[in-house]
């Protein structure tokens, strides 16, 4: 077991390596120099020259690989283009609120999805399965933030039950968190309700199929006994999977979702990155990003030998 | 080589009357080629220069009558049937034009990822020392979320309809790869590639004609979901003001030009959110439907 913890982790470290080659690669040989980027409209070519020499530009490719991989290990990820501020401090100041809104949008999407999956696979054909699976579709259909305009239309701007934008940290007050939160995280849920709901569905739907199933049934075990003892835990690992899985979708949604709202998070972030040709934080942003999916769905696959022991490594 | 009749092969008769009369594959194409036929003929569609704007028409609601000014002076009156933005342009124009770009940024990202996707793939599959080394480059532009890539894709070069499909066709590879590669290696072990072999085809010639026919079905699937989520992408990215140019008419800069108004008029966003999850969710369920069909193990299953 811990032989393949360690192995697993090993196996993530070219795959970060390459995302990071990836990303070092993209601004250097992209059409943009950063130096005169940084040195702004105004600037003379001795200028540019010496912002190019202060910031190594100017040494080999591979060296300049292999001094930014350094710094970044040591959590230095340069100072932004724009902000004028180490990125990792910006980094910091901006994590709460996306991780709140992951945090909120994860659990309520899997609040909704899992039973909504359950029972149209239970009642396979019936109404219900149709408009579960007819929500599911129109899940991936509709963009993210024309979601997140009609959810603030009729919560916020008719009904008047919401705060329209912003966002209330979790220090300032639980109930000014949790109603600052409720639109984002809906809106956000929406896309991940849809691909849970759907994954449950088939899962379970595969399971009930067993002969064990029937054999719980003939035993006299209640639908739901069934449900709870037998279909659900052996149905579980690729319901779990597709969570993980999930997270990729959530990263993108977190993005648009904090733009429509006006949350001051990471996907705000990356979006004044990009106007901004702000590349230090852009090239931070994506690694952090990228990490974080990477762990989650690596601490998922070491989940599974807790969820299913007849998986053996 | 001569057909050997499959055993799939006996059912094809069945197969073929029924595949437009299913309403999940008929009402989709229908309605897909619809918009085809509306994004073709946009200029005879009752709409107006679509970039044209007019300071004195600034968020008119739906149904406002007013007259639009020719070049040469000559004023004819205009009904604006869906309103018009901050800046006055012709809501109703601008959604018809966009169906032009989403429907190409969707065909063109399906293709363009298709044929990469492919080409990557039957080489990793079939050119054995080649595939540890592309197949972790892969793992590693899997690990990027797709949304982010693409923003990040696009924030390297000016802002154009060629760079935005580049950056959501990109991300979409690696999974065509994959895909494409799984076949190659299910594939390879079966007696006729062996045959093939063992007769002398060229490499070449072995992976067109023995095992790219066996990787057209699944990846038809799988080109229909990626023109819809390129759909998607693309409206993201010119929401958010990274994608098009503001002037263009796609439908993400229309509602991105929406958006500071969009309390007081609504139908900014309204409209040509309607027109891109009706065409999503038509291309989403024809890809469900085509997978239902072209892939009986996974019918079977579900």
């Amino acid at each position: 077991m811990l032989s393949y913890i360690a192995r697993r982790l090993v196996q993530t470290v070219p795959v970060m390596l390459i995302v990071a080659v990836f990303v070092f690669l993209m601004l250097r040989i992209g059409p943009n120099d950063p130096a005169s980027i940084l040195a702004g409209d105004n600037a003379n070519a001795e200028q540019v020259a010496a912002i190019r020499q202060n910031l190594g530009l100017d040494r080999p490719l591979l060296s300049q690989l292999f001094v930014w991989l350094g710094a970044i290990l040591t959590g230095d990820f340069g100072e932004s283009f724009f902000f004028k501020k180490q990125v990792s401090a910006l980094i910091l100041d901006r994590l709460e609120p996306t991780f709140m809104l992951a945090l909120c949008t994860i659990v309520l999407a899997v609040v909704v999805a899992v039973p909504l999956g359950v029972i149209a696979a239970m009642r396979r054909g019936s109404l219900i399965d149709r408009l579960v699976m007819g929500f599911s579709v129109m899940g991936f259909s509709v963009p993210v933030f024309v979601i997140g305009y009609a959810l603030i239309y009729v919560f916020a701007i008719k009904l008047n039950w919401l705060p329209v934008q912003g966002y209330s940290r979790l220090a300032d007050g639980l109930p000014a968190f949790l109603r600052s939160i409720a639109l984002p995280s809906m809106t956000l849920a929406i896309i991940y309700v849809a691909l849970l709901a759907r994954m449950t569905r088939t899962s379970v739907l595969e399971v009930l199929g067993e002969d064990y199933i029937r054999t719980a049934y003939s035993r006299g075990l209640t639908p739901l006994q069934v449900l709870v003892r037998h279909a659900l835990p052996n149905a579980a690992v690729p319901i779990v999977t597709v969570i993980g899985l999930g997270v990729a979708l959530l990263i993108g949604g977190v993005v648009v979702t904090e733009s429509v709202f006006a949350i001051p998070g990471l996907g705000r972030l990356t979006v004044d990155a990009v106007l901004a040709r702000d590349f230090p934080t852009i090239q931070a942003i994506i690694l952090l990003f990228s990490f974080v999916y990477v762990m989650v769905n690596l601490v998922i696959d070491i989940a599974y030998t807790f969820f299913d022991p007849r998986i053996r490594y | 080589m001569s057909a050997e009749p499959a055993p799939s092969i006996a059912i094809a008769p069945k197969r073929k009357s029924a595949f437009l009369s299913e309403p999940a594959i008929l009402i989709p194409s229908v309605v897909l080629g619809l918009l085809v036929l509306v994004a073709l003929f946009a200029p005879f569609l009752g709409t107006i220069d679509p970039t044209q704007f007019d300071p004195t028409l600034r968020n008119k609601l739906p149904g406002h009558v007013g007259t639009v000014r020719a070049l040469d002076g000559t004023e004819t009156p205009f009904v604006y049937r869906m309103g018009t933005d901050n800046l006055g342009r012709d809501i109703y124009s601008r959604v018809i034009y966009g169906t032009r770009i989403s429907l190409i940024v969707g065909a063109l990202v399906a293709l363009v990822s298709t044929i990469l996707g492919l080409t990557i793939g039957l080489v990793a599959g079939y050119v054995r020392w080649l595939d540890g080394f592309v197949m972790r480059i892969m793992d590693g532009l899997m690990a990027i979320p797709p949304i982010l890539l693409a923003i990040a894709l696009v924030s390297l070069s000016r802002a154009g309809l060629v760079a935005v499909i580049i950056a959501i066709a990109v991300p979409d590879i690696p999974r065509v790869v994959r895909l494409v590669r799984a076949v190659v290696l299910s594939i390879r072990e079966e007696p006729y590639v062996e045959a093939a072999i063992t007769a002398g085809t060229p490499t070449p010639t072995l992976l067109v004609r023995h095992i790219l026919p066996n990787c057209i079905a699944p990846l038809i699937v799988q080109a229909t979901f990626v023109c819809a989520s390129a759909i998607l992408v693309e409206s993201i990215l010119s929401f958010l003001g990274v994608g098009l140019p503001p002037e263009e008419p796609s439908w993400g800069n229309i509602m991105a030009a929406g958006r500071q108004y969009f309390r007081i008029f609504p139908h900014n966003i309204l409209f040509p959110g309607i027109f891109i999850a009706a065409t999503v969710l038509c291309v989403n369920v024809l890809g469900d439907a085509l997978r239902d069909r072209l892939d009986p193990k996974l019918r079977k299953r579900v």
